[in-house]
């Protein structure tokens, strides 16, 4: 049976591992590979790394530490963060990467996705999209969530899957940094609406939402940062409590 | 030491099955030089992507024959093991045919790609005593048939991996499926 996974993000700026609370105050939170290795060790099944500072001049640098992460980490990985072009993925492919996440790049030129997964196939081809649930109904948000734009979330990610994305990785900004849940309801949805794999983000901050997660909906993935990084759930126990309670997970 | 060769045809995961065979202690040599592949002691044939355009560049470098008459132990991985197929109906071409088999696309009520971990199976050859999970990334599949080694449930029954004569493949990707995919590779390299 497939199972459900589990997986830490790691966000990174100038080679160090920090995580932002509603993505604004950033804590320093470790060495990346590091980090990555104790994941692997410890049952992660993924792990997603975002360069929230990525310029032109930085992304030789993020792909010497993705050939890093490659190099000492067994399990697969996505990278993500200033990817703007099929050059920008090819680096980071290249360097060992499993598979590219592309946010606003894609919504501010849509054919990047089907550049990507004619070039590389849609199997290495996350969209990740950050969404607020607005009075006009949940909107795609760019740069980290500053800035909204008039993009329904649900037309978004269907309009995604057709240009090539093979993966959606969904983050509600509402939820983001509040340790209360997953968007449950949104998840649901936005999984109904595609046939690729949908990563669940923003909210985890205690055991029990990954059960509500993979018991109310049929997301396959649950990504998280902070609770992992600061030890608050530990990946071997939860996933102790979610096979005990009939929940398909790996062991290790 | 063991003279291992992964075939590098610009297919996007030969670093990563490089590194998975340099954290056991080896040291393979990526090329595409078809007197290097008949020389190894080993081949891994690694590959991602779309089946079409892999083909049309092992046809391109040369490759189809080197690859079909090598007789040292041979390691498809994933799209590697779907090309050593007769056809693939990503992009109905045909393949270099040394598994007698067909890949196919698995149903539509599915979530595809098929991506994250699952059961091995059913397990012999070189999955023999293998327990537990394997990374898997595909939206084709290989029927069960008489070459099959290992069997994986998704939607359907199918090969998670298949063995005939001095070749093997794993639709699964070994060097991303933790100490489980090292397992597998070390029972590859005492063929």
């Amino acid at each position: 049976m497939l199972r459900k996974r589990i997986i830490p993000c790691l966000d990174i700026k100038d080679g160090r591992t920090v995580k932002g609370v509603n993505f604004v105050d950033l804590q320093d939170a470790g060495d990346p590979i590091e980090l990555a290795k104790k994941y692997s060790d410890i049952g992660a099944d993924e792990l997603v790394f975002l360069d929230i500072t990525a310029t032109h001049e930085k992304r030789k640098t993020l792909a010497k530490l993705v050939e890093r992460i490659a190099r000492n980490v067994s399990i697969p990985f996505t990278v993500g963060g200033g990817v703007r072009s099929v050059e920008d993925a090819d680096v980071l492919l290249h360097a060992g990467a499993d598979k590219i996440a592309v946010n606003s790049a894609a919504v501010k030129r849509p054919e990047l996705l089907t550049e990507l997964a004619d070039k590389f196939g849609n199997q290495c081809v996350v969209l990740s999209v950050d969404a607020k649930n607005t009075e006009d109904g949940w909107k795609v948000h760019l740069v980290g969530g500053r800035e909204r734009t008039d993009i329904d979330l649900f037309d978004w990610v269907k309009k995604a899957e057709q240009l090539g994305a093979g993966e959606i990785l969904f983050t509600s900004m509402d939820h983001d940094g509040t340790k209360g849940g997953f968007a449950l309801e949104a998840l649901q949805k936005v999984d109904e609406l595609v046939s690729i794999p949908v990563i669940a983000s923003g909210g985890a901050g205690k055991e029990e939402h990954f059960s509500d997660l993979f018991q109310q909906t049929e997301i396959s993935a649950a990504l998280a940062a902070s609770v992992f990084h600061f030890q608050t759930i530990e990946i071997p126990e939860l996933k102790h409590k979610l096979a005990q309670e009939n929940i398909p997970v790996r062991t290790v | 030491m063991k003279n291992i060769v992964i075939i590098d045809y610009g297919a996007g995961n030969v670093k990563s099955v490089n590194f998975a065979f340099q954290r056991l202690g080896y040291n393979p040599v990526l090329t595409d030089d078809p007197k290097t592949i008949k020389t190894a002691d080993y081949v891994v044939f690694p590959g991602v992507g779309h089946a079409k355009a892999a083909m049309e560049t092992i046809e391109a470098k040369g490759l189809s024959e080197v690859i079909r008459n090598l007789k040292q132990p041979v390691l498809g991985v994933c799209l590697g093991m779907q090309l050593m197929c007769r056809f693939s109906e990503e992009g109905d071409v045909n393949g270099l045919g040394i598994f007698d088999m067909d890949v196919k696309k698995f149903d539509d009520q599915l979530k595809v790609p098929h991506m994250g971990w699952n059961d091995v199976l059913d397990c012999s050859s070189i999955m023999k005593g293998v327990t537990g999970q394997t990374y898997f990334v595909h939206s084709y599949y290989v029927p069960i048939n008489q070459e099959t080694i290992a069997s994986c449930e998704y939607g359907i029954k199918f090969s998670a991996s298949l063995a005939k004569d001095n070749f093997f493949g794993c639709q699964f990707h070994p060097e991303k499926s933790g100490k489980v995919g090292e397992e597998i590779i070390l029972n590859f390299l005492n063929q």
